[in-house]
């Protein structure tokens, strides 16, 4: 209990501040020091304190930050890029947009921090093309951070030069897989690249790139003013430091909530966003946004962190809760969520394309009461040839809500089909 | 089939040929903006800018929600039919609600050229849903009396 009373946000600290957005406040709140801090040391010191951090990336992937910025080449003369995602699409997820309608110079202050370790003098922003509100704030924050000479040539007197622009999506989910970005920021469509190699390697333009969700950003003024020891010191084993849930659904209290990695679900649900909606209670939760694998009401004292959502077959994604009392069908669940990971596939690979669309249609087929006693291991077998066969991650992700269902709730699985209708009365359209 | 597996390039494309197609995205909305949406002649001009062929605009515009290849209304009805929208009483009731309100189906538009009705997925407002965009605004904690209010609104504007 103390423990937690001690916690203080700094990702969210200034965004209930009247004028967050603007950079009078921010620099009125500390802003921008972690960039004079920070070039005073060499990027290698830099890299290193990202390293003894343990911060992990906060997309969905979980790559340890500081690896990732080693990965990039360290040759003076190679063009280096910083890509920076904001495509924030994951359903359930609403962190990203938050930051950077609210506080966008704590992201800009990072990736110049970022920039200089990697030695990149270029940085690109993909926004998601639906955020105009968060584009016109990139816009702005970006013209605002030139004028103040965080930006542009010699920083601060530094000697380091970074320009900055943003860009807008266009409406694709698969954009914010970072390769499906780096093909959208090129003009084309938004096809993931295979793998390897990897963007530090041949990123944007073919130029080595590193790219980063933007919390994980935001993570980075904080771990050069405190020290990756302070970071370090929040979380759990495998998990460090702050991070923003965003839970939604059945609650009194929906919204973005920063916690310590490792608190736990129920802690989240009932301590912070309020508890169950109408006193009802609590029968699934998806932890990380639509992608992850959904869990049940046994779960609430699993901690919200990596090591242990792995640990009960599920992933922290992005961390965002979507919550779900007694009166949900969870076939209908998995249905919506399939038909929007049929909605967004790139078309690329055969088992994403038309995997997604049958298991979609058995999905449909059952939530109708029009399934068949076989289609539960259709749905299965389905899922084992999409899952891992596929260019992206998307394949592995798609089968995920359809998967985990059945395997927590299949009792209603079998009601749809033996009763020839759905328990909880849905309609589809 | 190749024997061996070719070295990675350092570069890939020389940029100075890629950033001229690096700015298709931000044409497209250009052009869409004066066109309306993105007919023959939008698409054509754009090629015409940025050095692309009809087909590598096409691919590209065609790839993307937001791009619109076919006319739309004055105001796009943007509803959410995400799950966090759903589980708060959002996505169908009030697609429906509005799709008989105005007289039309999700993808069309009305008679009067001032309403589309379309269905998107995740707006990234899930945790003050139900939400909806129009056009490029959001609205959010959406109920069938706030609908009624804002379709009113939009009435009325010429």
């Amino acid at each position: 209990m103390k423990a937690k009373k001690m916690f203080e946000p700094v990702l969210t600290r200034n965004i209930h501040r009247p004028n967050s957005e603007k950079i009078y406040t921010y620099l009125a709140n500390g802003g921008y020091e972690a960039v004079r801090l920070a070039l005073t040391k060499s990027p290698d010191e830099l890299i290193d304190m990202v390293k003894r951090s343990g911060l992990r990336g906060r997309g969905g992937a979980g790559f340890p930050a500081g690896v990732k910025w080693g990965f990039m080449p360290k040759e003076a003369d190679v063009p280096k890029i910083v890509a920076v995602n904001t495509d924030e699409g994951e359903p359930g997820t609403f962190k990203d947009r938050e930051i950077v309608e609210r506080d966008p110079h704590q992201v800009i202050e990072g990736v110049i921090i970022a920039s200089y370790a990697v030695g990149a003098h270029r940085a690109y922003v993909y926004i998601r093309g639906e955020f105009f509100l968060g584009f016109k704030r990139w816009i702005k924050a970006i013209a605002d951070a030139y004028e103040h000479g965080f930006l542009g040539k010699n920083i601060l007197g530094s000697g380091f030069d970074l320009d900055m622009s943003v860009h807008r999506g266009a409406g694709a989910y698969i954009c914010g897989e970072e390769t499906a970005m780096l093909e959208s920021l090129e003009g084309k469509p938004g096809n993931p690249r295979l793998k390897p190699p990897y963007p530090a390697q041949v990123g944007l333009f073919g130029y080595p790139t590193l790219v980063h969700n933007i919390e994980t950003l935001a993570c980075i003024p904080h771990i050069v003013l405190r020290g990756p020891e302070w970071f370090a010191s929040i979380g759990t084993a495998e998990s460090k430091g702050p991070k923003i849930f965003s839970v939604s659904g059945h609650v009194n209290k929906p919204g973005n909530y920063e916690l310590p990695l490792g608190t736990t679900i129920g802690e989240i649900i009932y301590e912070h966003a309020g508890g169950i909606r109408g006193g009802k209670k609590l029968k699934a939760v998806i932890p990380g946004g639509a992608s992850t694998p959904v869990l049940t009401a046994e779960h609430v004292d699993v901690p919200m962190a990596f090591e242990s959502l792995a640990a009960v077959g599920s992933q922290l994604g992005t961390g965002a809760m979507i919550v779900m009392d007694e009166t949900t069908c969870m076939v209908e669940v998995a249905r919506r969520l399939t038909k929007f990971f049929a909605h967004e596939s790139c078309g690329r690979c055969v088992p994403c394309r038309l995997g997604s669309r049958r298991l979609y249609e058995i999905l449909e087929r059952i939530e109708r009461g029009k399934g068949k006693p076989a289609d539960i291991d259709l749905a299965l077998e389905l899922a084992r040839e999409i899952d891992g066969l596929t260019f992206c991650p998307m394949g592995s992700a798609l089968v995920n809500p359809a998967r985990s269902t059945i395997k927590h709730f299949r009792e209603e699985y079998d009601f749809h089909i033996t009763q020839k209708k759905c328990w909880a009365g849905n309609q589809i359209l | 089939m190749m024997a061996t597996q070719p070295a990675i390039p350092q570069k890939v494309h020389p940029p100075e040929d890629g950033r001229k197609r690096a700015m298709l995205l931000a044409a497209l909305y250009i052009a869409q903006e004066q066109f309306g949406w993105l007919n023959d002649e939008a698409i054509q001009r754009v090629a015409e800018r940025l050095d692309l062929t009809v087909g590598q605009v096409k691919s590209t515009a065609s790839f993307y929600t937001m791009f619109k290849l076919q006319p739309q209304g004055k105001y796009r009805l943007q509803v959410c039919e995400g799950l966090s929208c759903y589980l708060v009483g959002g996505a169908e009731p009030i697609i429906n609600y509005v799709a008989e309100k105005l007289g039309i189906r999700p993808g069309e538009t009305t008679p009067d050229g001032k309403f589309t009705l379309e269905v998107v997925q995740c707006l990234a407002a899930c945790g003050t849903a139900p939400a909806i965009k129009v056009n490029d605004d959001l609205y959010e904690n959406m109920t069938l009396s706030a609908i009624d209010q804002l379709l009113e609104r939009l009435q009325q504007e010429r």
